[in-house]
C-alpha cells in the first residue's frame, strides 16, 4: 500500500488533489510516476483527462525545481499562445482593392493570398481598376487550369518526389551549418531522420533569436549566452581532492565565474545537489570543503567526478552556444548545439516567436501538433535545398499530414503509418509478414481490400485513379442510342502535318475498336504504303 | 442490363484458425506413409504424393477433382498426431492464455466487478475502432498478477515458457496435452476480452492434434536430368514427421517406458516447429543433406523473396522484351526504335470482328515470318490465333492457310508488333511514374531500343550498357490509358517541382547557342548562315512555312540569322524575358541586354528578339521556353516544339562543327607558372600555420580545438589556393574554347571541371577532412613522421592535365574511393527510405471535393497541398503564373490603346 508520505509528497509537491495523489501513490513512487509516460498511466487505470493534468503537473514540478536553479520563472503553457500573435498589417488601400478583386470575382472563390498576391502585383505596375479585374479574370482562369484531378494517387506521387531525389543526395553526415562551429546531419540521414520521427534528432541546434531591446549589445547577449549555455562546476572551479583527510576542496576561480555569471551561492548549491557528500561553506570564504559520507578512497574519486560533472547554471540539453553577429538581423543571434524549446521559450530577452529547433518531437510537446507539422516540412525543406533538390511543397506537405494526422508524430514505417494500416495483406506484404497473418487469424480479422498492396495482391483493380472509376456500359442502351444517333462524327482531331506514327495509328485505332462506330475497318496500314 | 466481361470481385477477406475438423473435412487423405514414390515411380496411395491431393505430371488427372495439371488447385490432406504439439507462432498467446485464465474452471481471472469493467472498456474499443490486442495485452498483465481464482479460489502459479515451445507451470514441465487441457476449458464469453475471437478461433487448435499436409501442387517434386526425383524441401519436412509421428505411436501403443516417449514427442514438436518456421529462436534449424537450411512455411513467405513481396505483389508477365538501349536522334520523343527480332516475338491481340475479318485473314497468311515487300525492312506477321474457345493456335508456314480458311468471328489474332503501337517502356530503378512510360514503336533493324535523347533524364539512362524493359499493352483500356495519361509528352512536366524533367541536352544546347547567339557576330542576331544552310537546317527540322521575311542580302548572297531560324519554331504568342543560363552571375540586367554581350533572352509575339538560347530556355529542369510552352500550349505542342529544337541544334552543329580535345585544356606557360607560384604559396602559408600550431601561437576558434582549427585554416586555404586556379584558368580561356563555351550554355561540364583538368585538382578529402589515415603517423612512406604539411595530406596542385604526381595520385583515388562506397551505401539507405515512403502513403487519394483521404476515409488534408494545385500544372509550385497574367494584361491594354 502507499505510503503516507508519497501522499503527501503528490499534494505538496506536485499539487494533486487528495483523490488523485491516492490513486497515484498506490500505483506509483514519486519517482517511478516522473519516468512513466501516458500509456503506462493509461494502464493503470486513469482516464485521458487525469493522465494529461497529471503528466502536466509532475512535468511542471520538475521544471519549477530546475527553473529555481536557473533563476527564471516558470511559465504556463499557455503563455506561449501570445508568443506569436497574429496581426492583419493589410495596408488600407490595398485591402479596398482586395476587396474590389473579391466582389468581382463573385463565386469564383480564391484564397486570401492568391487576392492578395494579385493585387500586390498589379499595384506595382500601376494597374487601373479595369487592368486589375482583367489580370482577376485571367487569373481564375489560370487557377481553374491547375487544379488536381480527382481520384489523384496524390500520395504515391509524393512519396515518388521526395523518394527519387534521395538517390541523388549526398550521405556524407557532417556538415558545417550557417555557422562553422556547428555540425549539423545534413542530406539523405537527416532525411530519415525525419521520416522516422525519431525521438532525438542526431544533432539537435537551435537557433535563439533576441529581443530587439537586447540583441544589438555584445553584453546582453553574453549574459542571456550564460543563463543558457551549460556551465559545470569544472568549467569554473579547481577541484582539489585532499587524500590525507578524504577531503575535497572546491575552489572556484573568481574570473572565470565572472566570465560565466555564476555567483558563490551557485557554486555552494551545485555542491549540495552532489549525492551522498556533505559540503560545507562559511560565508565568506571563497572555497567550498566537501566531506564524504562514508570516506574511503573509491568514494573520493566518485566525488570528485560527480562534482566536476555537476551543473552550475545553464539550461539541460544545450551543450554548446555560439554567438554571432549577423548584419541581416542587425544583432547577435545564439547557435546552440542541442536543443530544450520548453526552457529556453522562458529565458528573459529571448525572441520566442523567432526560436528554431531542429528537435521535432519537442516542438510538438511545446507547441501542439499543427507546429510540429510545420517543423517536420521546415526541416524536410531544407534538406533538400541544402542538396539543390528542388521539390514542391505540397509533397512535403501530405507527408507531414500523414505523420501528423491523429494528433501525434508518427514515423512513417512500421511502427508507424504503415503498422497502423487496417489491411492484413498490406500489412504483411510490408514487413513482419508471419506475424500479422497469425494474429490475424486469431482475431479474426478482416480485410475489407480497400487499400492498393491488398488489391495488387488479389489480383483486383486498384482503387484509386482510372481504377477509382466506377463505369459500366449497358449494351442494349448502347445499341438502341446508336440506332438514334446521327452518322457519328470523327471526333479526332487531324494528325499534324508532320510526320507522327503514333497519332495516325491510335486515331485508326480507335475508330476501329471504339464500340460506337464498329463499322470503321482496321487499319492497312502496309497495304495504304 | 446486358453486363458483359465484368470481373468479380472480392469483397473482403475472412482469416481464422483452421479447426481440427476443419482439417479432416477438407482433407483428401490421410497421410501416413512418409514415403513418396514406389521403385516403379508411381506415387504410392496415402503416401506424401498421393494422387488424391493435385496432379503434378502432365497428362495424368487428379484423383480428387478429375481435373488436369494447371486445372486443379491441389487438394490438402492429413496427418493425425499420436500426441498433440503447439503450434510454434501462438506461443505467446498460448503463454498469456494461461497466465490470465485458470487452470480449474478456465475462467479469466477477474472477479466479476472488474470483468464488468473491462467489458465495458471492450465496448469501447470497439465503438472506437480501436485496436483490441492493446487492451488484450492489459488485461493478460492485469490478470496474471492475480494469485487466486476469484471464481473457484484454485491457486494459480506462475507460468514460464522455455523457448521455443516448454511450458512450466511453477517450475514444472507441461505436456501440450495439458495446455490444451487447459485451454479448452476457458469459455468463449472470456475470449473476446482476450483478442481472440471464438467464431474463427478456439484457443486449443493453437495446440495441434491434427496436421494439414499441403498439396502437392505446392511442393511439386523436380525430376533432374540424371532422372532423379528431388523433393520439395516441404516434403522433406513432412517426412520426417510422419516418420517420427508414427514411431511415438507405436512406441506408446506398446507401453515404452515414459522417457522414451517424452523424447520422441519432443522430437515431434522439432520437426513440426521447424516446419512451420525454421528461423525459430532456441533451435537449430533443420538442414538438407548438402547442409543448406530447408527452406518451411515462414521462410516462403517472408521477406524480399517471399511469396508476399515476390510473388503475389509483384508478377512476372509476358509480351515484354529487354535489352540494350542506344540514342537515336532522329526518333521523336515519343517513340521508341525496336528490333526486328523483338517485334517477332512480341503481339498485339486483335479482336476478329466482321469489320476487319478480311484483313485478320491476310495477316494470318502471311505467317509468322513474312518476307518485307520491296522498300520495307518488316512488316509484322501474326504468332498465334486465338479461338473463341480459348485454344490457342500457332501459326506457321505450314498451315497458314489452313488457320486462315477456319477463322470466325471471335477469335484473336495476335499480331506482331508494328510501327505506331502503343508499348511501355521502363528502366529500373523505376523510382518515379517517369521512369516507365508510354512509347510508339517503330520497328528497325538492330539490337538495341533506341529513343531520342530527351528522355535521357527521367529514366536516368545513359548508354554505357544500360538495357531496358518493353511492356506491350494487351487490352483497349490499358491502351488507352497509357494513351492519355503515360505518353512521353504527358510526362515532360515532372510532379517533382512543375516544371519540364523531359528536355534538350548535350549538344541540343551548345548547338542552339552557337545558333543565337551574338557572340560571334556582335552586331548581328546570332549565326550567319547562308541560305543553303539554313534551307538545309530547316528540312531537317521539318519546316514547313514561309521565312522570307528574314532573308537578307549581302554581297550577293543570301543570308539568315540564328535567331530568326531558331523563332520560326516559337508559337506566335509567346512572351518573355529572363536573364540566360550563360550571363556571368553579378551582371547587371543593363549590361546583360547589351548585344554585344547578348545575356538576356527576349522574346516577343513568338520572336526570339535577342539572347541566347542555352540551358534557361529549353533543357530540362530550367527550359523556360519548354516550361511556358507545355503549360500555355499543351503537351503534343512542347512535344512537337522538343523535337524541333533538338533537330535544329543538332543540324546547326554538324554543318558548322564543334569539338572539344585535350588542346581546349591547354594554358599558356605563364598561366601555369602563376599557378605553380600560387600552389608554392599556399605549401608555405600552410606550413607557416603548422608551425604557429607547433609553436602554440594558434589562437583556436571558439568552440574548436586547436587542432580543429588548424585543420580548418588549411582546408580554407587549400580551397583558397583551387578557386584562385580556376581564376587563372577562367582568365586564359574564353568562348572560343569549346569547353568553356559547353561549360557556361550549360550543355556539359562546369568551369570547376575544367580548372581541375588545365589547372589545378586541389585539396583530396575523406570523409570531409584532409587525408589522415595510412600509416602510423604519416599518410604514405614518402613524408616524415608527423607531418602536416600541404603535400602530405592530400594536396593535389597538378591539373590532370599536366598529370598527377605518384603520392597525389593516391590520395585522388583515395578520395575517389570514399565516393563510390558512398553511392553504394545511399542507394540502399534511400531505397529503403522509398519504399517506406510508398507503403505509408500509398493508399491517399484525391476524393471529388478536393480532400485527401485514406482508405480508411480519414481526412488527411482538407485540400490537397492546401490550395487544390496539382504540382505538374503549377508554375514551379505555383498554382498562377502572375507574370504571365500581368503580362497579358499589359500586352492587351497596350494593343487597346494603339
Amino acid at each position: 500500500m502507499a505510503s503516507p508520505q508519497t501522499i503527501k509528497s503528490y499534494i505538496n509537491t506536485y499539487g494533486f488533489d487528495k483523490d488523485t495523489a491516492e490513486r497515484l501513490a498506490e500505483k506509483f513512487t514519486v519517482t517511478q510516476a516522473k519516468a512513466s509516460d501516458k500509456k503506462q498511466f493509461m494502464e493503470a487505470g486513469f482516464t485521458g483527462n487525469e493522465v494529461e493534468d497529471i503528466l502536466l503537473k509532475l512535468q511542471r514540478g520538475k521544471r519549477e525545481a530546475a527553473a529555481r536553479r536557473t533563476r527564471r520563472v516558470v511559465q504556463d503553457d499557455r503563455d506561449y499562445a501570445p508568443l506569436v500573435e497574429r496581426v492583419d498589417d493589410r495596408d488600407a488601400d490595398l485591402a479596398k482593392k482586395d476587396d474590389l478583386v473579391i466582389k468581382h470575382l463573385g463565386e469564383r472563390v480564391m484564397s486570401q493570398n492568391m487576392v492578395r498576391s494579385i493585387v500586390d502585383g498589379a499595384v506595382a505596375r500601376k494597374f487601373t481598376d479595369a487592368q486589375l479585374k482583367k489580370a482577376a479574370d485571367l487569373a481564375w482562369e489560370e487557377f481553374l487550369r491547375t487544379r488536381v484531378d480527382p481520384t489523384e494517387a496524390a500520395g504515391i506521387v509524393s512519396a515518388q518526389s521526395i523518394g527519387e531525389p534521395g538517390t541523388q543526395m549526398t550521405m556524407r553526415t557532417f556538415h558545417f551549418a550557417g555557422v562553422a562551429e556547428i555540425n549539423v546531419t545534413l542530406g539523405l540521414p537527416r532525411l530519415i531522420e525525419i521520416v522516422d520521427a525519431r525521438r532525438q534528432p542526431s544533432t539537435p541546434t537551435m537557433t535563439i533569436f533576441l529581443e530587439d531591446g537586447v540583441k544589438a549589445e555584445r553584453k546582453a547577449a553574453t549574459a542571456i549566452a550564460n543563463q543558457i549555455e551549460t556551465t559545470t562546476l569544472k568549467d569554473i572551479a579547481d577541484i582539489q581532492s585532499d587524500l590525507a583527510n578524504l577531503e575535497i576542496k572546491v575552489v572556484p576561480n573568481k574570473a572565470l565565474m565572472d566570465d560565466k555569471d555564476v555567483t558563490m551561492e551557485e557554486v555552494v548549491d551545485a555542491c549540495h545537489r552532489v549525492r551522498k557528500v556533505q559540503s560545507k561553506h562559511e560565508d565568506g570564504e571563497d572555497f567550498v570543503t566537501i566531506t564524504l559520507g562514508e570516506p574511503n578512497y573509491k568514494n573520493l574519486q566518485k566525488a570528485v567526478d560527480d562534482l566536476r560533472k555537476i551543473k552550475v547554471k545553464g539550461i539541460d540539453g544545450i551543450t554548446r552556444l555560439v554567438i554571432r553577429k549577423d548584419e541581416k538581423e542587425g544583432g547577435y543571434i545564439l547557435y546552440s548545439e542541442g536543443s530544450n524549446l520548453r526552457e529556453i521559450l522562458e529565458i528573459n530577452g529571448v525572441d520566442g516567436a523567432r526560436v528554431v529547433t531542429n528537435d521535432i518531437l519537442q516542438i510538438q510537446e511545446v507547441l501542439g501538433i499543427e507546429a510540429a507539422r510545420r517543423a517536420i516540412m521546415r526541416e524536410a525543406q531544407a534538406v533538400l535545398e541544402g542538396q539543390g533538390l528542388q521539390v514542391d511543397q505540397r509533397h512535403l506537405m501530405l507527408v507531414a499530414d500523414v505523420m501528423t494526422a491523429d494528433g501525434d508524430v508518427k514515423a512513417i514505417g512500421r511502427q508507424g503509418v504503415s503498422g497502423q494500416k487496417s489491411s492484413i495483406l498490406a500489412r504483411a506484404a510490408f514487413e513482419i509478414t508471419v506475424d500479422h497473418l497469425l494474429q490475424a487469424g486469431m482475431i479474426g480479422e478482416v480485410d475489407p481490400l480497400n487499400g492498393v498492396a491488398e488489391n495488387i495482391i488479389v489480383g483486383q483493380p486498384v482503387n484509386l485513379g482510372t481504377g477509382a472509376v466506377k463505369l459500366a456500359m449497358d449494351g442494349d442502351k448502347l445499341q438502341q442510342l446508336i440506332k438514334t444517333m446521327p452518322e457519328p462524327k470523327n471526333t479526332i482531331p487531324e494528325p499534324e502535318d508532320e510526320e507522327s506514327y503514333g497519332d495516325d495509328a491510335f486515331a485508326a485505332m480507335v475508330g476501329g475498336e471504339a464500340p460506337a462506330e464498329p463499322e470503321t475497318p482496321e487499319p492497312t496500314s502496309e497495304e495504304d504504303n | 442490363m446486358r453486363l458483359t466481361n465484368q470481373p468479380k470481385k472480392i469483397g473482403h477477406m475472412q482469416f481464422g484458425l483452421l479447426a481440427p475438423r476443419e482439417v479432416r473435412g477438407l482433407s483428401a487423405t490421410k497421410v501416413i506413409t512418409a514415403d513418396t514414390y514406389d521403385d516403379d515411380g508411381f506415387p504410392i496411395e496415402m503416401g506424401l504424393m498421393d494422387p488424391r491431393m493435385g496432379v503434378i505430371e502432365p497428362g495424368l488427372r487428379c484423383k480428387t477433382c478429375g481435373q488436369k495439371v494447371g486445372d486443379c488447385p491441389g487438394h490438402f490432406g492429413h496427418i493425425d498426431l499420436a500426441m498433440p504439439v503447439i503450434h510454434v507462432g501462438f506461443v505467446r498467446t498460448v503463454r498469456d492464455l494461461m497466465r490470465s485464465t485458470c487452470r480449474g474452471c478456465g475462467h479469466i481471472l477477474f472477479s466479476e466487478r472488474i470483468r464488468e469493467e473491462y467489458d465495458r472498456m471492450l465496448a469501447s474499443y470497439m465503438q472506437e475502432d480501436k485496436d483490441v490486442s492493446l487492451l488484450a495485452r492489459r488485461v493478460a498483465k492485469d490478470a496474471s498478477n492475480v494469485t487466486v481464482c476469484p471464481h473457484c479460489a484454485r491457486e494459480h502459479g506462475t507460468i514460464d515458457v522455455d523457448k521455443p515451445t516448454t511450458f512450466r507451470e511453477n517450475g514444472h514441465k507441461m505436456t501440450p496435452s495439458e495446455v490444451r487441457e487447459w485451454l479448452e476449458k476457458i469459455p468463449d464469453a472470456d475470449l473476446p476480452l482476450l483478442a481472440i475471437n471464438p467464431e474463427v478461433c478456439r484457443p486449443e487448435w493453437m495446440v495441434l492434434t491434427v496436421l494439414p499436409v499441403p498439396p502437392v501442387t505446392m511442393r511439386p517434386s523436380i525430376t533432374l536430368e540424371s532422372g532423379e526425383r528431388s523433393e520439395d524441401d516441404l516434403t522433406h519436412k513432412l517426412v520426417d514427421v510422419i516418420r517420427i509421428n508414427q514411431r511415438l505411436q507405436e512406441n506408446r501403443d506398446a507401453g515404452a517406458p515414459q522417457l522414451i516417449v517424452e523424447d520422441l514427442w519432443e522430437l515431434l514438436q522439432y520437426h513440426i516447429t521447424t516446419y512451420f518456421d525454421n528461423q525459430t529462436a532456441g533451435i537449430p534449424p533443420a538442414r538438407h543433406r548438402s547442409g543448406r537450411p530447408l527452406k518451411t512455411i515462414s521462410q516462403r513467405l517472408k521477406g524480399k523473396e517471399g511469396r508476399f513481396r515476390s510473388n503475389l505483389s509483384g508478377k512476372r508477365v509476358n509480351f515484354s522484351a529487354r535489352t540494350v538501349i542506344s540514342p537515336d536522334p532522329n526518333l521523336s520523343i515519343n517513340e521508341v526504335g525496336c528490333p526486328i527480332q523483338c517485334a517477332r516475338e512480341l503481339s498485339v491481340p486483335v479482336q476478329v470482328t466482321a469489320a476487319n475479318f478480311a484483313y485478320c485473314q491476310e495477316l494470318i497468311l502471311r505467317g509468322n515470318e513474312p518476307e518485307a515487300p520491296a522498300g520495307k525492312l518488316y512488316i509484322p506477321g501474326v504468332n498465334y490465333v486465338i479461338r473463341a474457345d480459348g485454344r490457342r493456335v500457332k501459326v506457321t508456314d505450314k498451315n497458314k492457310e489452313e488457320v486462315a480458311k477456319r477463322l470466325d468471328v471471335g477469335s484473336k489474332v495476335e499480331r506482331q508488333l508494328n510501327d505506331g503501337d502503343v508499348v511501355l517502356f521502363n528502366r529500373q530503378p523505376t523510382l518515379h511514374r517517369m521512369s516507365m512510360m508510354a512509347h510508339t514503336v517503330r520497328v528497325m533493324p538492330g539490337k538495341t531500343f533506341r529513343f531520342n535523347l530527351p528522355c535521357c533524364p527521367p529514366y536516368n539512362a545513359d548508354f554505357d550498357g544500360d538495357e531496358m524493359n518493353m511492356h506491350i499493352l494487351q487490352g483497349e483500356e490499358a491502351r488507352a490509358e497509357a494513351q492519355i495519361l503515360m505518353k512521353v509528352q504527358e510526362n515532360i512536366r515532372s510532379p517533382r517541382f512543375g516544371g519540364p524533367i523531359i528536355g534538350a541536352i548535350h549538344d541540343h544546347i551548345s548547338g542552339n547557342f552557337l545558333l543565337t547567339w551574338n557572340f560571334f557576330n556582335k552586331d548581328g542576331r546570332g549565326a550567319k548562315l547562308a541560305l543553303e544552310d539554313a534551307t538545309q537546317v530547316l528540312a531537317r527540322v521539318g519546316f514547313k512555312g514561309q521565312i522570307g521575311d528574314e532573308i537578307f542580302e549581302e554581297g550577293g548572297r543570301k543570308y539568315v540569322w540564328g535567331k530568326d531560324l531558331f523563332s520560326t519554331l516559337l508559337p506566335e504568342d509567346l512572351n518573355l524575358s529572363y536573364r540566360s543560363a550563360a550571363c556571368p552571375p553579378g551582371m547587371q540586367e543593363e549590361e546583360a541586354r547589351k548585344p554585344e554581350n547578348d545575356y538576356w533572352v527576349v522574346i516577343e509575339n513568338g520572336k526570339l528578339v535577342a539572347g541566347g538560347i542555352d540551358e534557361k530556355s529549353i533543357a530540362s529542369f530550367k527550359g523556360i521556353v519548354l516550361d511556358t510552352i507545355s503549360r500555355r500550349h499543351g503537351a503534343d505542342a512542347a512535344r512537337s516544339f522538343l523535337d524541333k529544337v533538338t533537330k535544329l541544334g543538332n543540324g546547326f552543329l554538324t554543318l558548322r562543327g564543334f569539338s572539344t580535345s585535350i588542346d581546349d585544356e591547354d594554358i599558356p606557360d605563364s598561366a601555369r607558372e602563376e599557378i605553380d607560384a600560387k600552389a608554392q604559396r599556399t605549401r608555405d602559408r600552410v606550413a607557416e600555420l603548422v608551425k604557429q600550431y607547433e609553436e602554440g601561437t594558434l589562437q583556436n576558434l571558439p568552440g574548436r580545438t586547436v587542432e580543429e582549427t588548424l585543420e580548418m585554416e588549411i582546408m580554407r586555404e587549400t580551397g583558397q589556393a583551387r578557386d584562385g586556379a580556376g581564376e587563372i584558368v577562367a582568365s586564359q580561356v574564353g568562348m572560343t574554347n569549346s569547353a568553356v563555351l559547353m561549360a557556361r550554355c550549360g550543355a556539359r561540364g562546369s568551369m570547376l571541371n575544367l580548372s581541375q583538368m588545365a589547372g589545378m585538382v586541389g585539396q583530396q578529402a575523406v570523409r570531409g577532412e584532409r587525408i589522415n589515415r595510412g600509416y602510423k603517423e604519416r599518410t604514405l612512406p614518402h613524408f616524415k613522421w608527423g607531418d602536416l604539411g600541404a603535400d602530405a595530406k592530400g594536396f593535389v596542385a597538378s591539373s590532370y592535365k599536366t598529370g598527377l604526381k605518384p603520392t597525389e595520385y593516391f590520395f585522388h583515388s583515395m578520395g575517389g574511393r570514399e565516393g563510390l562506397v558512398d553511392t553504394a551505401v545511399r542507394t540502399s539507405r534511400s531505397g529503403y527510405m522509398q519504399r517506406r515512403l510508398i507503403n505509408a502513403l500509398e493508399d491517399l487519394k484525391v476524393a471529388s471535393d478536393l480532400t485527401v483521404r485514406n482508405t480508411a476515409g480519414t481526412i488527411i488534408q482538407f485540400t490537397y497541398g492546401e490550395d487544390g494545385a496539382d504540382p505538374t500544372r503549377s508554375a514551379a509550385g505555383e498554382p498562377i503564373d502572375l507574370d504571365y497574367v500581368f503580362g497579358e494584361v499589359e500586352r492587351a491594354s497596350k494593343k487597346g490603346g494603339n
